[in-house]
């Protein structure tokens, strides 16, 4: 166990598209850059596996240093911040910092959804990106967002027999989206050329997953028709949602879900940038370009940051189309039975938690996202069931060994609360 | 330098192609239960990119492991609790 520690000018949290451009762009500056990531390697999730569209990125921050697998967990004092690896902890101080911390998925509760080879629609593409195989394989892509035809599209290249892409926007909904969403047309097109011949579906969502011990068929709803689709594997997600932990840890105001920003992606607090769907979720065009603009400010390179305004313009329109196209439906929120898992971490039910008026009374009485995942998993779900926000974020943010807290401040900090 | 690497899955062989993660590996072997929940539900991956925790497992005598965010490496037991 060796502790390591770095010293560096621009600290970026996260490696995916977003803090590949933010650290770029510092190191132009001559700044000394850091990218730290929780995954084992950079690229985010939608470069996993070092998809061939990244070669240029990866090219560019190739002499740039990279601590993968190694997760933030606390800030013990202004401008540092620990991260634990499988090596021990690492200590990181930094003059300014870049989170791009990225985007989960959001799930929600329906009967079955705890079953094995119920999985996100990212969740599934991760496990194929990085060894499961998949041919022959018979999969329901359903939830909601692009993610779900990108995911189908991947899935199916790579052998997989999509039954059906369940999505719940309204198709009135996704013809104004794809009349808005005009310069993304040809990679829409293509989607649906690679897609020919699996049926997608909007107005529809998955109300059960059967199964004994794993998956075996899910039930899905349109209209007034129901209907039953055996099959190997679920991906099901709606959507996605920024991870704010670290940021909120920092005291950056977060509003409706997101970083708030300004013009140079610097958040309420001067020394911390953020950059990518940590700020809102508007896909890949969008991270690059937050992410270059917030390396340019953290290196003083305003007025070149300037020049990118336009372009960042463009993609939020699409973001905020986005947000409109696939908010959710009131009728999923009738999806959670009594006796549905919400809090997977602790096995708290739907009904135990409606008896409650906060998330905070839920905790206490239910321990409701006081397990390994922190609320990651069912935050989202509560937030749209009950309208629960998430209350202060405390050190350790993620969980990690004792010998981790150990000898980095961590009696001291208890000893204050 | 091999393209593959060997592990054990609860006692199986199995080969993965180098880069691949533990949770692929555990599924490819045809188990699909990871762990037991706090009522003894079986339970496997969700989200894929360690945020979900269910796919724990112990790793060469370690607990609590993420297996989405843990590469297979050769001659490493893989113990699931399902």
């Amino acid at each position: 166990m060796g502790d390591a520690h770095h010293v560096c000018d621009v600290l970026v949290v996260g490696a995916g598209p977003a803090g590949l451009a933010a650290a770029w762009r510092a190191a132009q500056s001559g700044l000394r850059v850091v990218v730290v990531d929780d995954n084992p390697t950079a690229g985010g999730q939608i470069w996993r596996g070092r998809s061939p569209d990244a070669r240029v990125w990866f090219e560019r921050v190739r002499d740039i240093r990279m601590i993968c697998g190694a997760r933030v967990f606390h800030q013990p004092e202004p401008r540092t911040l620990l991260a634990e690896t499988r090596d021990g902890v690492c200590e990181l101080s930094f003059a300014t910092l870049v989170l791009a911390t990225g985007a989960r998925e959001r799930f929600l509760p329906f009967p079955g959804w705890t079953l094995p080879n119920v999985m996100g629609a990212g969740g599934l593409q991760a496990l194929v990106k990085t060894g499961l195989p998949i041919e022959g394989k018979r999969v329901v892509a359903a939830g909601s967002g692009p993610l779900l035809l990108a995911v189908a599209t991947y899935l199916r290249k790579r052998g997989a027999q999509v039954l059906l892409i369940a999505e719940q926007a309204s198709s009135a909904r996704l013809a104004r989206f794809v009349a808005g969403a005009v310069g993304k047309m040809s990679q829409a097109f293509d989607l649906k050329r690679q897609l020919r011949g699996v049926p997608y579906r909007s107005g529809c969502w998955v109300v059960e997953a059967k199964g004994h011990e794993k998956l075996e068929s899910v039930t899905l709803v349109r209209g007034r028709k129901r209907w039953q689709v055996a099959c190997d594997y679920l991906a099901c997600g709606f959507h996605l949602v920024p991870n704010v932990e670290l940021a909120e840890l920092l005291g950056c105001v977060v509003e409706n879900g997101s970083v708030r920003v300004d013009d140079f992606q610097q958040t309420t607090v001067s020394n911390v940038y953020s950059a990518g769907e940590t700020t809102g979720i508007g896909g890949l065009e969008l991270s690059l370009i937050e992410g270059e603009i917030a390396g340019l400010a953290a290196g003083g390179k305003h007025e070149i940051a300037r020049e990118l305004f336009p372009a960042r313009a463009k993609e939020r329109k699409f973001a905020e189309l986005l947000d409109h196209t696939f908010a959710l439906r009131e009728e999923l929120k009738q999806l959670a039975q009594p006796q549905t898992i919400v809090c997977r971490c602790e096995d708290v039910t739907f009904e135990r938690l409606r008896e409650h008026d906060s998330w905070r009374a839920a905790k206490l009485q239910t321990r409701c996202g006081m397990g390994p995942c922190q609320g990651r998993v069912c935050g989202g779900a509560v937030e749209f069931l009950f309208g629960w926000k998430a209350e202060s974020v405390r050190p350790p943010i993620l969980p990690v060994k004792i010998d981790s807290l150990l000898g980095h401040g961590f009696s001291r900090i208890e000893a204050d609360q | 330098m091999p393209e593959t690497v060997k592990l054990l899955v609860n006692g199986v062989s199995v080969e993965m192609p180098v880069g691949s993660m533990v949770s692929a590996a555990i599924l490819k072997t045809g188990t699909f239960a990871f762990r037991r929940s706090a009522t003894g539900e079986p339970r496997g991956p969700l989200c894929g990119m360690g945020i979900c925790f269910e796919c724990r497992v112990t790793i060469d005598g370690e607990q609590h492991c993420r297996s989405c965010q843990t590469v297979c490496k050769d001659g490493m037991d893989v113990r699931t609790d399902g």
